[in-house]
């Protein structure tokens, strides 16, 4: 049994405490927009906020995001209105098969709070999410967009 | 709202029986009492439902994976029906219900770029139907000719007294009519919802979280299953020793699976897989596990002897001639190895057993080969099998394959009446890809003393898609797509569109000494003009700088009989500028290519560090697919396939060690990442007549024209992918 904070709710799982935040996330609380893609965090389809920062949720234990604020791709809008860098998305109509857009949103928006005007160099270096679709030119578009609103 | 409901099952058994008229299109639209909507609403035809509150849904049957299909189906139908498109919404009908319906949204596969030039027609044609329907509905009501009715907008309006009534008003009456027997189409030229940048159908959705895909599907009670099949392809699974995880939490049955598989099913899929790694496996793994690369690599290369057999696949003149007697030749030697498709979603499958029904949820690239499947694996009558398609997350021509599927109805066929998810772990699905072939090729030039090319050899060495993965399409053993892109002006490449060579060359032979490794093989986006891309257009270079000659101008003599792939040539080199001088430090490349029916070019500026760390700065790229249904989307497909061709160069490259494939993950199998992405202009320049496929061909330039220009660079000749092998990496 656990008990995480997940997009500003307290939730009791049964699960093991070394299972991957991932799939219990996936699984035990059934939030499926966070996605698998490597289990090894190489990829970033499973990126999450804990406690505001980006993290590859395959790569975080259970046991070690007891007490922290998760936050998951279903709870970054607030209230049903969606974030600058959502909305980025859809204007710049981004995602091709999608998989992998709701880790790369997740890393943008933690990137943006930290550093609300990224350059392009700034982006190479905190965007590491693997897209095979190749939207990576729509991704930089609409990072520059989201930064500008 | 997520575009990719399903009809609902009961409405479907209501409209099955009265369906399926045939009324002298390519593709019946189903009789004037067919399916009702999952609400109830009556459709107009097989592709087109209206709601009362004009809501227009519009069926498509090829899958959407991220290429824009869906979309630009959805406009093509829209533009004929003359809706609101602001008003358009999509959904999925299955191939359970296609089948009993005798097929009225015709084929459902989604390869080989086919989604929108292949079902163009049928299409546009149902929307049309619909369109008459609805006018004489309105007209009927009114008593009036339908003649004097006008629609646009999903507005109908009697033009002489000015009344107006709109769709979802008259769908109702114009769903009972007999459909037209015959519609007339518009002129692309005339198009106004077709041929724009309209915005993707399904992209909200993918924002938020909410999409679902295959790997997200829940059912009530459903269990998950982790599975391993052999390591080595054609192996077999021996025996396993279950005692040892007896106990695991959530663990349930552990199982064979077809006679080469085990599955751990679990209560999580998290659990399964913990406890499936877990589990004693003995393999039987016969004497494929002898096989590497080395020895694959060694055998290939007795087939690029020119006195190897070889099947021709063009010819003109005699080429082997012109050789002996050339003044000069030049030969060179090139290679390109197994690629996984890596599709960022690992495969997956849910199904859904009991002794009278077997269904499966699944993103497939072809729902009636998934069908197919499911009907074989579970030994049910077609009639009561089906297949419910969710969005995929990358196919790239794996999702043609349904070996998951069958996997997953063997497995649902042991535990009847609990629904089960099979999810492969990304290793498992790295190790137990449809690979991209493995070739060598061997080309030789011949000229004369004033440097004409007067011969050309390519010999191709290697691996057949067709032999490994549909052997119905060998022709008297030939693989007439191994030569996708060199083919002959004869060859038609019937289901994908032609793929020509673009130079004549007065003494010419391109042949293929088959040979085909025990690793299973399969479409690969871009699929063999990948290879033949680099062998030919990088060869062209080396002809070109041995005769003293500039790349393009080189190309251009060649080429005269063949305008529309100078074209696309001209319009890349025009817009780099390769007249002028390139910006110090940099230099640049090109490369050109036909295949699965468009036209394309492509050039790179690159520059090149001293420790042979690249950057690609910049890639022009051209196509000219004859027709063109949403050009934002097409610029999109070509900044992606410049992705997924440069990562294949750079990255990509499955090896072979004691029979199986040595790369697990994305940590040995690396992709493209953002700092890596060059700027992708692309020029799309339709010429109009035809309909070629957007979602490949651009592939098969991006790679030979990033190697001609390291070349320009560097004075180096690299023959052989991934470039991470030779320790040349981006920078
Ligand atoms: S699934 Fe976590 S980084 Fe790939
Ligand atoms: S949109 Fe398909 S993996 Fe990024």
């Amino acid at each position: 049994m656990a008990k995480l904070s997940i997009n500003g709710q307290m939730i009791d799982i049964d699960v093991e405490p070394d299972t991957p935040l991932l799939w219990a996330i996936r699984e035990n609380v059934g939030l499926t927009g966070t996605k698998y893609g490597c289990g090894i965090a190489q990829c970033g389809a499973c990126t999450v906020h804990m406690d505001g920062v980006a993290m590859r949720s395959c790569g975080v234990l259970v046991s070690e995001a007891v007490g922290r604020q998760i936050t998951t791709i279903e709870g970054l809008a607030i209230n049903g209105v969606l974030t600058r860098v959502q909305q980025a998305w859809i204007d710049h109509d981004v995602p091709q098969c999608g998989y992998c857009q709701s880790g790369m949103i997740m890393a943008v928006a933690a990137l943006l709070k930290d550093n609300p005007q990224p350059s392009d160099a700034d982006i190479d270096d905190a965007i590491t999410n693997i897209c095979r679709c190749g939207t990576y030119q729509q991704i930089r578009e609409a990072i520059h967009a989201a930064a500008n609103v | 709202m997520n575009p990719m409901r399903q009809l609902d099952r009961r409405a479907f058994v209501v409209g099955a029986a009265s369906a399926g008229l045939a009324l002298g299109f390519d593709v019946p639209f189903g009789g004037p009492t067919a399916v009702r909507a999952a609400d109830g609403t009556r459709e107009v035809n097989a592709w087109v439902v209206i709601r009362p509150d004009d809501t227009v849904v519009i069926r498509i049957a090829r899958s959407e994976m991220g290429q824009g299909t869906l979309t630009g189906l959805a406009q093509l139908v829209a533009e004929e029906l003359e809706c609101d498109w602001s008003k358009v919404t999509t959904e999925y009908p299955t191939p359970g219900q296609s089948a009993a319906r005798k097929r009225p949204w015709g084929s459902f596969n989604t390869g080989g770029s086919i989604g929108i030039r292949a079902s163009q027609q049928y299409v546009r044609r149902g929307g049309a139907a619909a369109r008459v329907m609805l006018l004489q509905a309105a007209a009927n009501e009114w008593k009036v000719p339908a003649v004097e009715c006008v629609a646009a907008d999903s507005v109908i309006t009697h033009a002489p007294t000015g009344r107006t009534v709109t769709y979802g008003k008259v769908a109702e009456a114009a769903a009972k009519l007999e459909p037209p027997t015959d519609v007339e189409l518009k002129d692309p030229r005339d198009w106004k919802i077709a041929g724009r940048s309209m915005k993707r159908l399904d992209t909200a959705d993918k924002t938020t979280g909410k999409m679902i895909y295959g790997i997200d599907v829940r059912l009530p009670g459903m269990l998950s299953a982790a599975i391993r099949a052999c390591p080595v392809f054609g192996g077999k699974l021996k025996s396993f020793d279950e005692a040892k995880i007896a106990g695991l939490k959530g663990v349930g049955k552990v199982m064979r699976v077809g006679d080469d598989a085990v599955a751990v099913i679990a209560d999580t899929w998290w659990r399964a897989k913990t406890a499936l790694d877990a589990l004693p496996i003995v393999w039987d793994e016969g004497d494929n596990a002898k096989v590497s690369s080395a020895s694959i690599a060694g055998w290939l290369e007795e087939g690029l002897d020119p006195a190897q057999p070889a099947f021709v696949g063009n010819a003109d003149g005699d080429a082997r001639g012109a050789i002996a007697g050339a003044a000069r030749t030049i030969e060179a030697v090139y290679d390109y190895p197994y690629q996984n498709h890596a599709a960022l979603e690992p495969l997956n499958a849910t199904a859904l057993y009991t002794p009278d029904k077997c269904e499966v949820w699944t993103g497939t690239q072809d729902g009636e080969r998934a069908f197919t499947a499911v009907v074989q694996a579970s030994g049910l009558p077609s009639d009561k099998c089906d297949v419910h398609k969710v969005m995929l997350g990358g196919g790239f021509g794996r999702r043609t394959v349904p070996d998951y599927v069958r996997q997953a109805v063997l497995i649902a066929r042991q535990m009847p009446g609990t629904p089960v998810k099979l999810v492969w772990s990304r290793e498992e699905d790295m190790t137990h890809g449809r690979y991209h072939p493995v070739t060598q090729c061997k080309l030789t030039g011949a000229f004369d003393a004033d440097d004409n090319l007067t011969g050309l050899h390519m010999r191709i060495s290697g691996q057949s898609i067709a032999a490994s993965s549909t052997p119905e399409l060998l022709k008297d053993g030939m693989d007439p797509f191994t030569f996708q892109g060199v083919a002959s002006s004869g060859e038609a490449f019937a289901n994908i569109g032609p793929a020509r060579l673009g130079y004549t060359i007065p003494h010419l032979l391109i042949d293929h000494s088959m040979r085909n490794p025990h690793v299973p093989v399969g479409v690969w986006r871009g699929v063999n003009g990948n290879q033949n891309g680099i062998y030919l257009e990088c060869f062209m270079d080396e002809l070109a700088h041995s005769a003293g000659q500039d790349p393009l101008a080189f190309r251009c003599k060649l080429m005269a009989n063949h305008p529309k792939h100078l074209a696309v040539l001209d319009a890349v080199a025009e817009r780099v500028g390769w007249s002028s001088p390139a910006p110090q430090g940099v230099f640049r490349g090109i490369a050109q290519q036909m295949g699965l029916g468009s036209y394309v070019a492509a050039a790179a500026e690159i520059s090149v560090t001293d420790t042979n760390r690249i950057r690609v700065h910049r890639i022009v790229a051209a196509t000219d697919p004859g027709t063109v249904v949403n050009p934002a989307q097409i610029e999109r497909q070509i900044a992606g396939s410049f992705v997924f061709g440069l990562t294949g160069l750079f990255y990509g490259g499955c090896t072979v060690k004691d029979g199986r494939i040595a790369q697990t993950n994305f940590d040995t199998y690396n992709a493209m990442r953002i700092r890596e992405m060059p700027k992708v202009e692309a020029i799309v320049m339709p010429s109009g007549g035809f309909w070629g496929g957007v979602g490949e061909p651009t592939i098969a330039v991006a790679a030979p024209a990033v190697l001609n220009a390291y070349f320009a660079a560097t004075g180096k000749r690299i023959r052989s992918v991934p470039l991470s092998n030779l320790d040349i990496v981006f920078a």
